[in-house]
């Protein structure tokens, strides 16, 4: 069957059989292999990418069920050289060490800070709790989600060609 | 893992997908959110012919109702119940259970219709709507019934649901005095199975139990209402000794197994605490309601 999806922006199809998994799909079908298939036993979110806005495991949604569907992998992340905030959040934290998990990590920090700017310590440890990191102990994952959430709310405030001066007298 | 052939269709309507599910029967698997059923295929301990995928039908999905009846429709994502804020007030008890379900991801996906239908043992949607009398209505080419969630679970993944009829809708009563509940559950990890799960509501009448509900997650061959400890609630008030003696017939009626989660004794244990613990915030809750 054709499965037609727009990934990151961009539409994109290709023929598979019914029962191909979204994220075999992703890497094999459209070349996207920054989606990694960790556990493949719904355990683990290396595979989670978001799906209409909304984080989920793609090693468990089959790829007919996303046809017609806006997908945003962890390469839709950056804005060309620019970095996304989370992904500056995970360099500038050392948020990950083997950086297995880091692109699933990343999408669910993305979508909960679009829902949640300023998220807590525990609203942050809540919405990554499909995640597992062996690496981390997610102390530096949690820093590298609140880095994000403080850059974002500084891009926020501070229009791009605001003097310092002025940028300034506007922060909280 | 890759699951075995099937033949796949997105039908757009009920009808039609009812249509096709009478010519397929047996052969044919509904998927709803699929975060059951594609674990199931992967490791192949289903292989049907055909999947019927009915997430793109249009309704069968959202909350509503009144102040009688809580309606949620079966296609309902779990996130989008959760996401519900009226619910910690109307009905607490599955505010509470649902942000336990799983993990967040898979509460993205997966469908509060689709758990019951599942009929996993170790699933928590089951026990909560044992707890609160809840109805399932189910559609088939001849038509709609409506089942009580006591007759509902049959067996492990064993449910009243004929092969040619798909779920559509929950119904859960809203009672009109003071009641509350909650749910507790044991987990090892978020998203791993229940090691135990505790589904209670309690309806009062003039500081006197109206009516109790309490079911209990993977430690029976179903989600199971722990009768006897219902009925000795019943015209009480909901004292600590009620309570406890209460606890105890739940303990009993539980009949868990020794498996990597735990020992059966454990479990009964967890059982005994839960109940009591989850009784103590039902009545707390039904006090200081309104």
């Amino acid at each position: 069957m054709k499965v037609t999806v727009t990934v990151n922006g961009t539409e994109r199809s290709a023929d598979v059989e019914p029962r191909v998994l979204l994220v075999d799909f992703l890497r094999t079908n459209l070349g996207l292999t920054g989606t990694h298939v960790g556990c493949d036993t719904t355990s683990c979110g290396a595979c989670a990418v978001l799906l209409d806005g909304r984080p989920v495991k793609s090693c468990t949604v089959l790829a007919a069920q996303a046809d017609g569907c806006a997908l945003r992998t962890v390469e839709g992340l950056a804005d060309g050289a620019n970095l996304h905030p989370v992904q500056d959040g995970f360099h500038q934290e050392h948020g990950l060490q083997c950086g297995y998990c880091t692109p699933g990590m990343m999408l669910v920090a993305a979508a909960l800070l679009e829902h949640n700017p300023n998220p807590s310590e525990s609203e942050i440890r809540w919405a990554i709790s499909g995640q597992i990191c062996r690496c981390t102990g997610y102390v530096n994952i949690v820093k590298a989600i609140r880095h994000a959430a403080a850059r974002m709310a500084e891009q926020q405030q501070v229009p791009a060609v605001t003097e310092p001066a002025a940028a300034a007298a506007g922060g909280r | 893992m890759f699951p075995a052939r099937f033949d796949y269709v997105a039908p757009r309507t009920l009808d039609e997908a009812l249509t096709l599910l009478h010519q397929h029967g047996d052969e044919a698997k509904v998927l709803a959110g699929g975060q059951s059923l594609i674990p199931l295929l992967k490791l192949r301990l289903a292989s049907p012919s055909l999947l019927i995928d009915i997430g793109r039908v249009p309704a069968m999905a959202g909350i509503s109702g009144d102040n009688r009846t809580l309606l949620i429709g079966a296609r309902t994502r779990h996130a989008d119940i959760e996401a519900d804020t009226s619910l910690a007030s109307r009905c607490p008890l599955v505010a509470d259970a649902v942000r336990l379900i799983s993990d967040p991801l898979v509460r993205n996906m997966g469908t509060a219709g689709g758990s019951v239908c599942h009929a996993d043992p170790a699933g928590d949607w089951g026990s909560v709507m044992l707890a609160l009398g809840a109805e399932f209505v189910a559609r088939s080419q001849s038509g709609e019934r409506t089942m009580p969630a006591a007759d509902f679970f049959l067996g492990p993944f064993t449910t009243a649901l004929r092969p040619d009829e798909i779920m559509t809708e929950i119904r859960i009563p809203i009672s009109q005095g003071r009641a509350s509940g909650t749910y507790l559950k044991l987990e090892r990890k978020v998203g791993d199975f229940a090691t135990v799960g505790v589904a209670v509501q309690v309806e009062m009448d003039n500081g006197h139990v109206a009516r109790a509900g309490i079911a209990l997650t993977a430690v029976a061959s179903t989600n199971v209402r722990a009768t006897a400890a219902e009925q000795s609630l019943a015209g009480q008030v909901l004292s600590d000794a009620a309570i406890t003696s209460a606890a105890r017939l739940a303990a009993e009626a539980a009949e868990p197994k020794d498996d990597i989660r735990g020992s059966a004794a454990y479990k009964k244990d967890v059982v005994r605490v839960f109940v009591q613990r989850g009784l103590r915030t039902a009545r707390e809750r039904a006090e200081v309601q309104r």
